[in-house]
């Protein structure tokens, strides 16, 4: 698949007047609570393993107090690492010097913070152009794709204003067109919409992802709120107490949770919103590919259902019940299958999301066919599964859905 | 030997060795300033030149264009006709009650003495702001530098460079510069962490941050201790005359000695008007530049 941009391995980072003398007492196992009371030392983070490809969202998660600011202020280095390697595109940048660390934060990296930062004393234009100036680029020139930039994020006409003039939406906006303005190819985002009222941050997200789409990226991006990191990431790895606890897709994180933090976590998102069709749908219960009204029954017959969907080489075609089949042969208008026997049911994409396919599912007497753009039959949606979703599930519950969740895995990549 | 006199008098050391001890000191100091009084005193020689061709360039300027010139500047660095009007009349009154010369002398020292101060005290500053051990070192000193009653830090530098205006210059910027220097340090240690991450973040080496970032925004906190460095300078010129500094000072010194009530109160109100135009004007300047911080539409 794609190349990692970044790679980060066994990375420890421990605050306090020693911390490597207090790396073993690590490696022995004891806690974080444990060490603190030990020595004074605070665990900020345990062991960080993370790959980080090319172009995608990586988001990760956790509460406060979790690690996740010190951890993004590793990749440029704001914090050196007590232990560990960080690789970017192939170059340790542990092992740089002043001037090339300096380099690195001109060209390859660039942040966005939670509560802005930005320049209180520089007028909007010239805090997007700062990262230029920094590089020493002729005055003229900054001021022309800074504001491109500035036009780019929707403020066009705040130029001339200062920071303190604009509402916060719009001082996130200004920080990230500050990011985006030296063309640099990862960006940090810390919090970066954390401090924003929710009707804003959803607009913010919405700009992101329309960037996203055009600017591919990669973008390392921090939140604690688990809705906003399902939205955006291609990827999401989960921090505790300074550990990984899980890295997967948004769908592996909502169906499949490492442990009982990350369940916890998961329970209160809008799974109908975050969940895909494609996610919850079933193998489908009973196909029938005979070209006629006879083969059809036979193969109805065979089976315990009573209807079924009908497919041929052109991909899907309609829900045909047994009774429909059993009067259309005692009417003896046998032969090929003729589309008014068709029961009248909507289908539903694979990528849409559950809560937009809910009344067509609930309302429809047959589990709903799933049919991609091209007319393939990908299989079932049925009303217990999606009912499933909505219900406070037990654990054990829980198993079960999981392991039927892997049977549609299987099932997902043999039809692809 | 049963003598329990040290539980009711102080035990003290000897007398004679106290006085061994003052007498080493005192000749090692005499014998220092004489072997290099001098040189430390051509040290001083172009400062000191530089002192007496300011105060004969504001002497020897006919007195209208000193006023008109004064007058300019209040306004260019205020904006405001109330104030350069108020330095206009006050300044005239000055030349009224017969202290113009006066007053151009204590001008010339202190401005002279503000900028000494300003251009050795914002390195330290920074210098403090940067590491904290050399704050740890610095404060105390300031400490000593604004509780040392000035008349004790008179005596060696007067035995070193003799009666005059380097020794009262010193004595001024010792007492004056505590307060652009804590100030400087405090406003640099105050700029928003996130906001220096984020020059950080960009690439900016640590002259650009401090130039671009920490300065700029430092710079409210800093105009307030050149303020008060100023007020300060001011406050000094009565004890500086002692050292033979002339201006308005001199009066004062003699009013106090032959009971001059008058002659004491027109001296002390003409440094109160220096003062309060001094203080207005740089605040306003000072306001003035912070553009950003002012108006806000909304947040």
């Amino acid at each position: 698949m794609t190349e990692s941009v970044i790679k980060i391995s066994g990375l420890y980072k421990i605050f306090g007047p020693n911390p490597k003398k207090v790396l073993p007492m690590i490696a022995e196992g004891l806690s974080k609570d444990e060490i603190l009371e030990k020595t004074g030392h605070t665990v900020g983070l345990k062991d960080i393993n993370l790959e980080i490809k090319k172009a995608e969202i990586f988001v990760i998660m956790g509460l406060s107090g979790s690690g996740k600011s010190t951890l993004i202020r590793h990749f440029n280095r704001l914090i050196d690492p007590t232990e560990g390697k960080i690789v970017v595109e192939g170059t340790n940048i542990m092992e740089f010097g002043v001037h090339e660390l300096q380099e690195f934060r001109r060209h390859k990296m660039s942040m966005v913070f939670q509560r802005f930062g930005l320049f209180p004393h520089k007028k909007v234009i010239a805090n997007v152009a700062y990262g230029l100036e920094i590089q020493k680029i002729d005055k003229a020139e900054r001021l022309a794709k800074a504001s491109e930039w500035v036009e780019t994020v929707g403020l066009k006409g705040y130029e001339e204003q200062y920071p303190s003039q604009l509402s916060g939406g719009q001082q996130q906006r200004v920080g990230l067109a500050r990011a985006l303005c030296t063309d640099a190819e990862i960006l940090l985002m810390d919090e970066a919409f954390s401090a924003l009222d929710p009707l804003i941050r959803s607009e913010m997200q919405d700009q992101l992802i329309d960037l996203q789409e055009t600017l591919q990226k990669t973008i390392i991006f921090i939140t604690h709120d688990l809705d906003e990191a399902l939205r955006l990431g291609d990827r999401i790895a989960i921090l505790k107490d300074g550990e990984l606890v899980q890295q997967g897709t948004p769908d592996e994180i909502l169906l499949e949770p490492a442990n009982d933090y990350v369940e916890a976590f998961v329970k209160d998102v809008n799974r109908a919103r975050a969940l895909t069709v494609e996610t919850v749908m079933q193998r489908p219960a009973m196909r029938i590919t005979a070209a006629t009204i006879e083969g059809a029954l036979a193969q109805m017959r065979k089976s315990t259902h009573d209807y079924g969907y009908h497919i041929t080489k052109d991909g899907f075609q309609g829900i045909i019940t047994e009774k429909e089949l059993e009067s259309a042969v005692s009417l003896e208008t046998s032969g090929a299958i003729h589309p008014d026997i068709y029961e009248d049911v909507p289908t539903v994409s694979p990528e849409s999301a559950i809560e937009d396919v809910l009344t067509e599912t609930i309302s429809s007497d047959y589990s709903l066919p799933v049919v991609d753009s091209e007319g393939n039959f990908k299989g079932s949606l049925e009303k217990e599964s999606v009912a499933e979703i909505f219900s406070e599930k037990s654990s054990s519950e829980k198993e079960s859905t999981a392991t039927e969740k892997e049977s549609t895995t299987t099932e997902k990549e043999s039809s692809s | 030997m049963a003598d329990s006199s040290w539980l009711y008098s102080f035990p003290e050391m000897e007398r004679s060795s106290l006085r061994a001890i003052r007498k080493t000191l005192d000749g090692a100091y005499k014998e220092f300033s004489r072997e290099y009084g001098d040189l430390i005193e051509s040290i001083f020689d172009p400062l000191l030149s530089f002192l007496i061709w300011f105060e004969k360039l504001l002497l020897s300027t006919p007195w209208w264009i000193v006023l008109l010139l004064c007058t300019g500047l209040v306004y260019v660095a205020s904006r405001s006709v109330k104030l350069a009007v108020a330095c206009f009349v006050s300044l005239l009154l000055i030349g009224y009650f017969g202290m113009w010369e006066d007053t151009m002398r204590t001008l010339s020292i202190i401005t002279v003495c503000t900028f000494l101060a300003i251009a050795i005290g914002i390195p330290i500053g920074i210098a403090m702001a940067r590491s904290n051990r050399v704050q740890s070192v610095v404060t105390p000193m300031l400490d000593i530098m604004q509780t040392m009653p000035a008349f004790v830090y008179l005596i060696p530098v007067v035995m070193l460079l003799g009666i005059g205006k380097i020794p009262g210059l010193i004595a001024v910027i010792i007492y004056a510069i505590p307060p652009v220097i804590r100030l400087t340090n405090l406003g640099i240690r105050l700029v928003d962490k996130e906001v220096l991450e984020a020059a950080t973040a960009f690439g900016s080496s640590p002259w650009q941050r401090l130039t671009g970032v920490q300065l700029p925004l430092a710079m409210p906190t800093i105009m307030a201790g050149i303020n008060q460095t100023i007020m300060m300078a001011l406050s000094m010129v009565v004890i500086a005359s002692m050292i033979g500094v002339k201006g308005l000072g001199q009066p004062v010194l003699k009013s106090i000695t032959n009971q001059y009530f008058t002659l004491g109160l027109l001296n002390g109100f003409a440094i109160v008007a220096l003062a309060i135009l001094f203080d207005r004007a740089s605040q306003a300047y000072a306001k003035r530049t912070q553009a950003h911080l002012g108006d806000q539409k909304h947040d």
